[in-house]
């Protein structure tokens, strides 16, 4: 334990105020945000548990603030701290899933067009060109058109998260793969992998053992930026109306309802989860940035 | 002679968040005019953190915490930040390792000349020119009124690192650090630096701090030669009386452990005192039993005749650079109908400069490239080559490989262990996982290593004990040849006599047959009973290695053999 206290990284961690501070936030919300089914005093997706009379109520502090509603109500009375919470936590899962998946498809095909080269490594390679030329809102926009396309109309509306997932991951591989790529060929010249070749290994055991452990670093820093990139952009889709609809509401879609209220005086309908969203990202990019600051000793002061 | 740079009591610390590092403590030395100063040491021992105290460039967050530091009167810690820039490259200068890195690349030679002319020096550009070419001329690059226009790019590495001095005297120094100035370049261009040096300081009154790794080289210029090791000074005086007959008991193990080019030996003197941790033990004392058991099991698998391994006529080419869109590449030919025999239970050496085919030779032989023309026979049986060689054929176990850097060798984020422990499972010699880590354990102690550090990381190991960690993993396939591509280049020269001995002893135990790359010619005679000397790919030279360094044949044997500096006059 003493070992674990006095490693460099956790060392440099106590060190680093805006990396305790970030991790505080970021763990603060992610918490909360799991656990909101349990301390949510309200389901904001159950329409039956919110009354009509307690709607556009004011925050707490503000005068006809009542005690009930700490963050105040909007126009359907529904609690905007519950509402948050379910929010966050909806936006947190299809952030996760979709960056687990840009992980999982980004590393291996990056890993593989760096190990194997020639043709594998231009296929892969061009198609992450082109993806890269097209902005990641407008991967997810056609991926969603065509889901709505091709799905019956109530097939889609049960698989919306399940579309929004896959349009956010295919919209972040890209930047996976190029790490993943790059750090290959530098691993792949070193002599313990030229060792593990001589000895005759499968290339999948080469890589899967041998050279991922090697390249984790880099890639667990794309890990956090991709992840407050993926939060965004649901945020973004949310908010364009292609996202999830108002009866489910993500962040971004509490953004969206929000901004009906923008000149109405009934400010936090909108601020308030606007704000939650811009702190929930800078956390998570600042936890990013540490961790950059530990696998590149080269950034440290 | 007056004393142009005198060091009094010097003192280095790094502090960081261990404590503070003491990286030099009371170091005292004196350089005279037109004196060469040889400093020598293993890594670490501060030789380059004294260069960098006196020219003021102390990478952060070091600091000079004691002593004094006087250049002909002057005080160098007194100095402001801007003064201390202006004597940096005034009046004195500093020659780096390689002069691939130190020149850049994006500049002509003749700019990087005027600029630092100019720098110093009130010259209009007509008259940086003319006295860039005379300084050209002066470090001995011919026609050099059309060379300056050049990249160094266009330049050899032996012609780069002359602009290199041209550059570091081109203001008239007093003073030039040279730190390891030689060791990127092959012998014959050494040579041919090290007597430019040696006649710069004579001619032009320049005193050399020369710092380097090579006691070699020391040898054939060094006027006063400082022995220093972990920061402090163990012993100094005239070169000739230091190397030959040293007196305090470090100096008599490094030179010791110096391999000597004039004759061989058994094996190296046990330095008596290194910074490694047991250096050799396990071999002098009586085996353990664990030992014992690595030793019995490796005997049963190996046990038996020696084999042999040929390689006939080896042709590898690679694609050339493109000149034309139309024209294939002319290929590039690394390796041209090379033939090379290992004998059983003999030590192949292969010799050759930089660009000469070893490495691409090692490589064709355990199939990482496959040759365009020629065979490979292990017993006289055929190997296939390249990639035509199957994942799981048999001459994958047999053949096994010590690298070069261990730095890289070993995975650095698996476990001894496990790094060890991957032939047997691989090769399924053994399948019982206890039984695993039990000659996992045993061939530790085997190569003088403790068994209890079989569950910690490559980095918490030293260069020398991760060498034995990847003998060790070799050992452990069983192999008939062991291939060793430079096993010592990367280590410092009691740490390499120690890997050297350990091969020595493991060959004559095990009857193994081993192929033995080096630049190093004394590396190679201590170990080598045939030889191959290669050139741009072909073989020069090859047959007995005694018979060839008492007589050598070819022409660039001859050579080869009289630039090698020796430690030893003969």
């Amino acid at each position: 334990m003493t070992n674990f206290w006095n490693s460099d990284s956790v060392w440099l961690f106590r060190h680093r105020p805006t990396a305790i501070i970030a991790a505080i936030v970021a763990v603060l919300i992610i918490g909360s945000a799991a656990a909101a089914p349990w301390i949510a005093i309200a389901n904001p997706y159950d329409l039956s548990t919110f009354n009509l009379m307690d709607g556009l109520l004011p925050p707490l502090w503000q005068s006809g603030g009542q005690a009930q509603f700490v963050l105040g109500t909007d126009d359907q009375g529904r609690d905007m701290v519950s509402a948050i919470l379910y929010g966050a936590r909806l936006s947190l899962i299809i952030g996760l899933s979709a960056m687990a998946i840009a992980a999982v498809l980004g590393v291996g095909l990056g890993m593989s067009a760096g190990y194997f080269g020639g043709w594998l490594d231009t296929i892969v390679m061009r198609i992450a060109d082109i993806q890269l030329a097209l902005p990641a809102i407008l991967t997810a926009l056609l991926i969603d058109g065509i889901a709505r396309g091709v799905l019956e109309q109530e097939t889609h509306q049960s698989l919306r998260v399940v579309v929004l997932i896959t349009a956010i991951a295919l919209s972040l591989w890209v930047n996976f793969a190029r790490t993943a790529r790059a750090s290959v060929l530098v691993e792949r010249n070193k002599e313990y992998v030229q060792a593990a070749e001589m000895m005759g290994q499968h290339p999948v055991r080469i890589m899967s053992r041998h050279i991922l452990p090697n390249i984790l670093g880099p890639l667990l820093v794309i890990m956090t930026v991709d992840l407050a990139s993926a939060i965004l952009l649901e945020a973004t889709l949310s908010f364009l109306g292609i996202g999830l609809p108002a009866d489910s509401p993500s962040l971004g879609t509490l953004i969206r309802i929000g901004m009906q209220f923008l000149f109405s005086g009934e400010w936090w309908i909108l601020w308030v989860p606007t704000l939650f969203l811009v702190m929930l990202v800078v956390a998570i990019n600042l936890l990013g940035d540490f961790l950059r600051e530990v696998f590149n000793p080269r950034l440290r002061r | 002679m007056s004393t142009l740079l005198h060091i009094e009591n010097l003192g280095v610390t790094f502090p960081s968040r261990h404590g503070e590092f003491q990286a030099l403590s009371a170091v005292d030395l004196q350089v005279q005019r037109g004196q060469i100063h040889g400093l020598v040491g293993q890594s670490g021992a501060g030789k380059s953190t004294i260069g960098a105290a006196v020219i003021g460039l102390l990478s952060a967050p070091g600091y000079v915490s004691s002593g004094q530091l006087i250049l002909d009167g002057l005080d160098l810690r007194s100095l402001s930040p801007v003064q201390a820039h202006e004597l940096r490259g005034d009046r004195i200068s500093m020659i780096f390792q390689d002069p691939q890195t130190s020149l850049n690349p994006l500049m002509t030679v003749e700019q990087q000349l005027i600029e630092t002319i100019q720098s110093h020096r009130d010259l209009d550009d007509d008259a940086a020119r003319v006295r860039a070419v005379e300084l050209l001329t002066e470090t001995g690059i011919e026609n050099a009124s059309v060379r300056i226009k050049a990249y160094p790019h266009q330049f050899s590495g032996g012609m780069r690192q002359r602009v290199v001095i041209a550059l570091a005297i081109c203001t008239d120094p007093e003073l030039i650090i040279a730190d390891e100035p030689t060791t990127a370049l092959d012998v014959a261009v050494q040579s041919q630096v090290l007597d430019l040096i040696k006649d710069l300081a004579r001619r032009r009154d320049i005193g050399f701090l020369l710092i380097t790794h090579d006691i070699g080289v020391i040898a054939q210029v060094a006027d006063v030669v400082t022995v220093l090791r972990d920061g402090k000074l163990i012993e100094h005086g005239p070169t000739e009386q230091v190397l030959q007959n040293p007196s305090e008991s470090y100096t008599q193990s490094l030179m010791a452990a110096v391999p000597r080019l004039d004759k061989k030996l058994a094996r190296f003197l046990n330095p008596e005192e290194t910074s490694e941790l047991d250096p050799d033990i396990s071999l002098q004392r009586a085996p353990t039993d664990r030992g014992e058991m690595a030793e019995e099991w490796l005997m049963a698998g190996v046990a038996r005749e020696a084999s042999s391994l040929r390689a006939d006529n080896i042709t590898v080419k690679f694609a050339g650079q493109r000149q034309s869109l139309w024209r294939r590449p002319e290929p590039f030919v690394a390796l041209k109908n090379v033939s090379v025999e290992a004998r059983a239970a003999k030590v192949l050496g292969i010799v050759g400069e930089s660009g000469s085919g070893k490495s691409t030779l090692a490589k064709v032989i355990t199939g990482l490239i496959k040759p365009h023309g020629g065979t490979l026979s292990l017993d006289g049986q055929q190997l296939p080559t390249g990639k035509t060689r199957s994942r799981n054929h048999p001459s994958r176990r047999w053949v096994q490989m010590v690298f070069q850097d261990p730095y890289s060798s070993l995975n650095a984020r698996h476990r001894i262990g496990d790094i060890l422990a991957e032939p047997l499972q691989h090769f399924s010699l053994e399948t019982d996982a206890t039984k695993r880590r039990q000659l996992v354990q045993a061939t530790l102690e085997l190569v003088g290593l403790d068994a209890g550090q079989i569950d910690r990381y490559p980095h918490q190991f030293s260069g020398g004990q991760r060498q034995r960690i990847a003998i060790a993993r070799a050992l452990l396939a069983r192999p008939k040849v062991l291939l060793c591509d430079e096993p010592t280049s990367a280590l410092d020269v009691s740490i390499q006599a120690q890997v050297l001995n350990l091969l020595k002893d493991l060959q004559a135990q095990f009857g193994l047959t081993i192929i033995f790359i080096s630049h190093n010619l004394a590396v190679v005679r201590q170990m080598a009973d045939d030889i191959v000397v290669l050139r741009n790919g072909q073989v020069v030279e090859s047959g007995d290695s005694e018979l060839f360094f008492s007589q050598p044949s070819a022409e660039y044997s001859k050579e080869l053999l009289a630039l090698t500096p020796s430690a030893f006059s003969s």
